[in-house]
């Protein structure tokens, strides 16, 4: 039956490929198409293992969801593979499980991932369980309650560890109500609300063909991934989206969380909003955050306070780039007795770096280290997979691998400090301590009058 | 109804299997150190380990975590490269170095361009010879170490429990003790501890190069010679015979920590992979442990509804025998004495009914579709090629997916009945104390 319209689809889907032109990146030969249905396809072929590496990424997560029904991107990602108008939860388990595949869907702030990893030899029946539980899942009523329990235990459990404690609290601060400000899991409160229809209408209203990206690399030719598309994804219907939202951010203030458990570390969080993924500054905050806490051993964090001072066994710093704006974070583990003094020295390299930038033989080392250090990034076909559907998602360009040494490449001294003097600003930063308080003695007052 | 295509398609198939992992080279300089050497040119990067057969297996008691600090202490410096030159030189070609110390050995790597493999070279045979060793490094870096230790045992209560139980399950052997080390013991250690321990286990005699990637193996031996092939071999150190006595019952383990949710280890003696029953003992663990359709999710998570997760766990891979590890966390409203239950049940299981074709096949599928997946990387590749080679040789690799093929559904009834007695299990239960601070933590939040 479906067979029967396949052979159509399949000519358009060649079509479509003829007319795009197949933009090379240096090291990808990447394909990319769009078929009649509005989905955007990306191929890459490699030959080297039995293997077929599939990434589906629905442009829709935890944004989408309304704030009282928190958890609901990420309950539906769970539940696609639960239960299919031809398959009982166990069966889909049972069957990826018999030809060794793996299948995980998970949502995120701003998108959903579906991440299928099958043997060559298997692909047409793992392309097969993929569009089945990507078009016809049907929530059972009894697999959304036993979800939205088990999310919910885990959301329990995680109270018991303190660096999700920190990051908690770190996110509500910085982001207040704008979604990026909840858990992508949502809360026990918001999960006890939502209900079967709330998933059924957030995955037929965002679950389409044309707010989604496939990605296929690995032991799979042009003409076999036509035919699987067709056969597989070409029932997939789009229909109209909602207009994009921006939801408000909340203006930035210093505010200071202090958690008290009976630890033996002080967990600490510092830091503040920074700057959207395809913000042009974005790069210049690369090469600053790597100097500062981002670069390993080669960090000034590092160097200060886990090899001069010994207060920590990890101490770094990192940019997270959403659609919207992300943040840049300190974080650190330390021995309650010494909070105050780390936060301190965490302040102080900040300033520092306001003040004076970066050397010119960081900036080169920093430099060196984020271009050569590129191929790393998609040293798997796994790898490859999940960085093209994102380079996709941001619209990124598939020219990207090629900008990218550019990019960083142009970077100068007067960018790091320009950049650092614009998004770094310590006096209006969230900083959140989970410790064993009577020990850390961290007062928000000694906070305050921190450099 | 196979086409003759397909038939024949399948024949060749059969007979012709993809060759699926590069071949490992092997070459052994005179002074005794192994090379281990794999090509694959899928991107221009190559990845350098050097595996020394030393661990926590290897300390005495009253000594603990020595094998760790000095895996820390081997960043600090050499005459002739300064403390962190090494780690920032690879960073400056792109590259990532990074080191890890387990019961079994301590292991020192770097993923970097192939065209600087050089870096690797030149460093590591430097400080396997003339690593400084300086009080003023060794204070700092021992304080690092134990915040390492607050940070990944005493403020995680489940990591905590496993440590207690493992120390319950070997009394004798030195796996009784943490790789990490006990706290006091770390707040005791010598600098010259850690020269004497230095000079004992890093010799090329005791250590072997795992390579693989973008490499030419020919080549990278000739420079590979150069540069450690003048370091002298020594005596090598003692083999010390230490073995756990048989179980003669259970032992039970309670710690009470401020957590959320109870959790539970039930942990049994097993042989390595090197014996008979290694590889049946592997595909039982997928049969329990297998993902989603693994009998332990299907059981204790979706139909009994006493688990949050849970875990089935053969450690094969050790120099000594180890531990068959099987547990999970008890979902809220549960208790852990029927996670407990349903636990044993599962194995009982195991013993009265052998596993069935479908459920067979299923196991060895995910194990051969796993194995394969790993090699995708060259990290992976270079682990899988390094731990059977710690283990007696990396040549079992080759003949890993064939020798999981061959269990048969009397053999995993027969382990299961062999290894699986409840007078031979250590079983930790983590309990949960209510939280004190809990009230005033909510009240001081927020400002």
């Amino acid at each position: 039956m479906k067979r029967g319209s396949g052979r159509v689809a399949f000519l358009v889907f060649l079509v479509v490929l003829g007319l795009s032109s197949p933009a090379r990146a240096d090291m990808l030969d990447v394909k990319r198409s769009v078929l009649a249905n509005g989905l955007t396809v990306l191929h890459v072929e490699r030959h080297t293992l039995p293997l077929v590496e599939v990434v589906l990424l629905v442009k829709s997560g935890v944004v989408q969801e309304p704030a009282e029904k928190a958890g609901l991107a990420n309950l539906t990602a769970a539940l696609l593979t639960e239960g299919t108008e031809s398959r009982t939860a166990t069966e889909i388990s049972e069957q990826l499980a018999f030809i060794g595949a793996q299948l995980d869907v998970e949502a995120s702030y701003d998108f959903t991932r579906a991440s299928l990893s099958v043997l060559r030899k298997d692909v047409r029946r793992g392309f097969e369980i993929l569009s089945d539980v990507l078009l016809h899942p049907t929530f059972p009523d009894e697999e959304v309650a036993r979800k939205i329990s088990l999310i919910g235990g885990s959301l329990q459990q995680s109270e018991e560890q303190p660096g999700f404690l920190v990051m908690r609290a770190f996110r509500s601060r910085v982001y207040g109500k704008n979604p990026y400000g909840r858990l992508v899991r949502g809360s026990r409160e918001t999960l006890g609300d939502i209900t079967r229809k709330d998933v059924r209408d957030f995955y037929s209203t965002w679950y389409r063909p044309d707010n989604a990206i496939l990605v296929v690399v690995g032991d799979l030719d042009r003409e076999e991934l036509g035919k699987l598309v067709d056969t597989y994804l070409d029932g997939w219907q789009r229909a109209p989206l909602p207009p994009p939202v921006r939801e408000p951010m909340p203006p930035e203030e210093r505010k200071v969380v202090l958690i008290d458990r009976d630890l033996a570390q002080a967990n600490i969080a510092v830091g503040h909003k920074a700057v959207r993924r395809i913000d042009p500054d974005y790069y210049a905050l690369r090469v600053m955050n790597y100097v500062l806490g981002g670069g390993g051993f080669a960090s000034r964090l590092m160097e200060t306070i886990r090899d001069r001072m010994g207060l920590a066994y990890s101490v770094y710093s990192s940019l997270a780039a959403y659609k919207d704006d992300g943040h840049f974070v300190v974080q650190v583990q330390t021995k309650n007795s010494s909070a105050g003094t780390v936060i301190e020295e965490i302040v102080r390299q900040i300033e520092a770096m306001k003040d004076k930038g970066i050397t010119g033989e960081e900036l080169e080392e920093a430099k060196a280290y984020l271009i050569g250090s590129f191929p790393r990034r998609i040293d798997t076909m796994g790898k490859m997979a999940r960085f093209l559907s994102l380079v996709e998602f941001y619209g990124l360009g598939l020219d990207y691998p090629d900008r990218y040494k550019e990019l960083i490449g142009s970077v100068t001294l007067d960018d790091v400090r320009a950049a650092a003097r614009k998004y770094l600003h310590p006096a209006e930063a969230v900083f959140v301590v989970v410790a064993r308080q009577s020990e850390a003695k961290v007062s928000p007052e000694a906070i305050e009058k921190a450099p | 109804m196979l086409t003759r295509t397909a038939a024949l398609f399948l024949v060749l198939f059969v007979f012709a299997p993809f060759k699926v992992y590069p071949e490992v080279v092997q070459r052994t300089l005179p002074n005794g150190l192994q090379v281990l050497m794999a090509e694959d040119h899928k991107s221009p990067l190559a990845v350098f380990q050097i595996w020394y057969r030393v661990g926590s297996m290897d300390e005495s008691f009253g000594k603990t975590g020595l094998s760790h600090v000095l895996e820390h202490m081997m960043f600090k410096g050499t005459k002739k490269y300064g403390s962190k030159e090494f780690s920032r030189t690879i960073q400056r070609y792109g590259g990532t170095d990074n080191a890890f110390t387990s019961m079994d050995s301590t292991v020192y790597f770097q993923i970097l361009p192939s065209e600087h493999l050089d870096l690797s070279l030149k460093f590591e045979s430097d400080r396997m010879a003339n690593l400084l060793l300086r009080e003023e490094d060794f204070q700092a870096e021992r304080a690092v170490v134990m915040e390492e230790r607050r940070l990944r045992l005493e403020d995680d209560p489940q990591s905590s429990l496993y440590e207690e139980t493992e120390a319950a399950a070997f009394r004798v052997h030195p796996y009784h003790w943490p790789v990490i080390g006990w706290m006091p013991d770390l707040a005791h250690l010598k600098l010259e501890d850690l020269k004497q321990y230095y000079r004992t286990h890093y010799t090329p005699n005791n250590a072997f190069i795992v390579v693989v990637g973008d490499i030419d193996p020919d080549a990278l031996f000739k420079e590979i010679e150069k540069y450690f092939g003048s370091i002298k071999p020594s005596p090598p150190p003692e083999d010390r015979i230490s073995q756990e006595p048989p179980l003669d019952g259970e032992r039970r383990v309670y710690l009470d920590r401020e957590a959320e949710l109870p959790y539970v280890v039930a942990a049994y003696h097993v042989p390595t992979l090197l014996d008979e029953d290694g590889y049946a003992l592997d595909v039982l663990s997928t049969i329990l442990g297998g993902g989603r359709s693994g009998r332990l999710y299907r059981s204790l998570i979706y139909e009994q509804k006493v688990a949050l997760n849970v875990f089935a766990d053969y450690g094969g891979l050790h120099r000594d025998p180890y531990l068959f590890t099987i547990g999970g966390t008890v979902a809220p409203g549960a208790s852990d004495a029927a996670l407990e239950k349903a636990l044993y049940a599962e194995v009982e299981r195991l013993k009265e009914e052998p596993v069935s074709d479908f459920e067979l096949a299923k196991a060895k599928n995910q194990i051969e579709a796993d194995f394969i997946m790993r090699q995708d990387s060259i990290f992976s590749q270079a682990m899988t090629i390094g731990r059977f080679h710690l283990l007696k040789d990396w040549r079992l690799k080759d003949r890993y997916v064939e020798n999981i093929r061959a269990v048969t559904a009397e053999d995993v009834r027969r382990v299961a009945r062999k290894y699986f007695d409840r007078d031979k299990r250590t079983v930790g239960i983590l309990i949960p104390e209510a939280r004190q601070a809990q009230e005033d933590g909510k009240g001081k939040e927020g400002r």
